[in-house]
C-alpha cells in the first residue's frame, strides 16, 4: 500500500503517519513536536490538536479508579432524604432511576444507564486501555476497539449532569421541606469535580499514538 | 496549506491519522473513515425532525404532577416558570426559561442554520459557525438536567398524603428530544463548514513557492 503522499514537488513523498488532519476542519499539518504542557492548535479553526501532559496516563487511571469507587459507593449509600411535618422519606440512586413508572418506565433504564452504567463502562475501558500504556507494555488485546467504544460513550456518560440536576432539585425543594444529603450525594459532588478534571488531562491524539502500530 | 480532501487523502476524525484515498478503516484507530459522509446532512435533518417533534409535546404536557392534601397540580415547563415569576422569584424563573426553553430552541435553530450554511453558503464566518457547532455539541447533554431534576423530585418527594410528586408525560418527550438533538449534532460533519476553501491568512501558501504545503501547527505555551 502506498502509505505516502506524493507532493509532485521537490520534497518527494511524505510518509502519511507524520501527517495529522484537523478532525474539525480537515486541514493537514506535519506532526509538530509538542512538549508536555504545550498545546498545538489548528491555525484555521483553533481547535486543540495535541495537548500532552506529564504523567497524564497515570493520573487518568487514578482518577478513573476513584470515580469508579465513588459511583459504586454511591449506589449503596443513602442519597437524599426529605422531612416535612414529621414525615420522612429517603431515596437512593437506583430508586431515583426508577422514579419513572407507568408509560414512562422506558426512561428508567435509560436514566440508570446515563448516570451509572455508561460512566462505569467508559471508565473501565479507559483503565483497560491505559494500564499497559503507562507501563510501556504492548497495548492490551482489542485496545483500539475498547478506546473507540470509550470515546463513543463519552457524550452519553452523564454522571456530572446528574450531579447538577440534584443541586437544582435541592434548590427547588429548599423552601418546601427539609432535605438532608446522604454520603452518596457528597460522593457525587466529589465525582463531578474529578470528571471535569479528567477532560483536561485527556489528549486523545496522545492515547491513539501510544496505541498505534 | 491544504485539507486532506484536497490532497486526495482521508483524515480520521477520531485520531487525526491521514490515510490514502479509498481506505475504509483508519490504520491507527481502526474506525471507519470517510472524506465526508455523503449522508451526513440527511441524518442530521432526520434526527433534528424527531427532536423537534418530541420537543412540542415535551412543552405541552405537564412535566411534574404534584398531589397535596388540598388537591393536585400539574405544570408544564413554561407554566411552572410563569408561576414562579408570579410568586416573585424572577431569578429562578428566568434561569428555568433559559435552560428549558431558550437553549433547546437555540440548538434547533443553530443546527438547522449549520445545515443550510453547508448547502447554500453562509454569511456567517466559518470560524463562528465552528464555534456555534461546538457550543451545541457541548451543551447537548446538559439539557438532560431537567429530566434528572424530575427523577430526583419524584423519587424524593413521596410523603404519603402530605405531598407527592410524580413525573408527568412531558418528561419522556423531553428526554427523547434531548437524545435526538444530540444524535443530530453528532451526525453533523463540521469539516463541511470549511469546505468552501477559506484558509487562515497568516499561513496562506505562497503562490510561487511549490515547497512544503505542510506547516507546523501553531504552538502556544500554556501556563
Amino acid at each position: 500500500m502506498a502509505d505516502a503522499y506524493h507532493t509532485g514537488g521537490s520534497i518527494g513523498p511524505i510518509p502519511l503517519d507524520v501527517l495529522i488532519a484537523c478532525p474539525h476542519c480537515d486541514l493537514v499539518y506535519s506532526r509538530p513536536d509538542v512538549a508536555n504542557n504545550e498545546r498545538a492548535y489548528c491555525g484555521r479553526c483553533h481547535s486543540v490538536l495535541i495537548a500532552p501532559r506529564r504523567k497524564a496516563g497515570k493520573l487518568l487511571i487514578a482518577m478513573a479508579a476513584s470515580i469508579l469507587i465513588l459511583i459504586t459507593g454511591a449506589l449503596f449509600f443513602p442519597f437524599l432524604s426529605i422531612g416535612a411535618s414529621g414525615l420522612h422519606h429517603g431515596t437512593s440512586i437506583v430508586q431515583i432511576s426508577f422514579a419513572f413508572n407507568g408509560p414512562m418506565a422506558l426512561l428508567a433504564p435509560a436514566v440508570l444507564a446515563f448516570i451509572v452504567i455508561i460512566p462505569v463502562t467508559r471508565l473501565s475501558l479507559l483503565i483497560y486501555v491505559l494500564a499497559p500504556v503507562i507501563r510501556d507494555a504492548p497495548p492490551a488485546p482489542m485496545a483500539r476497539q475498547a478506546f473507540r467504544l470509550a470515546e463513543d460513550l463519552t457524550p452519553w456518560s452523564m454522571a456530572e449532569v446528574f450531579a447538577i440536576g440534584c443541586a437544582v432539585a435541592l434548590v427547588k425543594l429548599s423552601d418546601m421541606a427539609e432535605v438532608s444529603l446522604g454520603p452518596a450525594a457528597w460522593m457525587f459532588a466529589v465525582l463531578m469535580i474529578i470528571i471535569v478534571s479528567t477532560d483536561v488531562l485527556m489528549c486523545r491524539y496522545c492515547i491513539w499514538k501510544s496505541l498505534g502500530t | 496549506m491544504k485539507t486532506a480532501r484536497e490532497m486526495g487523502l482521508i483524515g480520521c476524525k477520531r485520531c487525526t491519522r491521514v490515510s490514502a484515498e479509498g481506505t475504509r478503516n483508519c490504520q491507527r484507530c481502526g474506525g471507519k473513515i470517510n472524506s465526508r459522509d455523503p449522508k451526513s446532512l440527511q441524518k442530521v435533518i432526520a434526527w433534528w425532525l424527531l427532536g423537534v417533534a418530541c420537543y412540542i409535546p415535551g412543552n405541552l404536557y405537564p412535566m411534574l404532577e404534584t398531589k397535596t392534601l388540598v388537591g393536585s397540580d400539574s405544570s408544564t415547563i413554561i407554566g411552572g416558570a410563569v408561576e414562579l415569576a408570579h410568586h416573585g422569584a424572577w431569578g429562578v424563573a428566568i434561569i428555568i426559561l433559559i435552560a428549558s426553553a431558550v437553549i433547546p430552541m437555540a440548538k434547533f435553530i443553530i443546527i438547522l442554520g449549520l445545515v443550510i450554511g453547508v448547502r447554500r453558503g453562509s454569511q456567517i464566518s466559518d470560524g463562528l459557525r465552528q464555534k456555534l457547532y461546538e457550543v451545541v455539541e457541548y451543551i447537548g447533554r446538559w439539557s438532560m438536567i431537567d429530566v434528572f431534576v424530575v427523577a430526583v423530585l419524584s423519587s424524593l418527594v413521596q410523603l404519603q398524603t402530605l405531598v407527592n410528586i410524580s413525573p408527568g408525560t412531558a418528561s419522556i418527550f423531553f428526554a427523547l428530544s434531548v437524545i435526538f438533538t444530540m444524535l443530530s449534532a453528532q451526525n453533523f460533519d463540521s469539516r463541511m463548514i470549511w469546505d468552501n476553501g477559506h484558509m487562515p491568512k497568516p499561513m496562506a501558501p505562497d503562490e510561487n513557492d511549490p515547497g512544503p504545503m505542510l506547516a507546523g501547527a501553531e504552538k502556544e505555551r500554556s501556563a
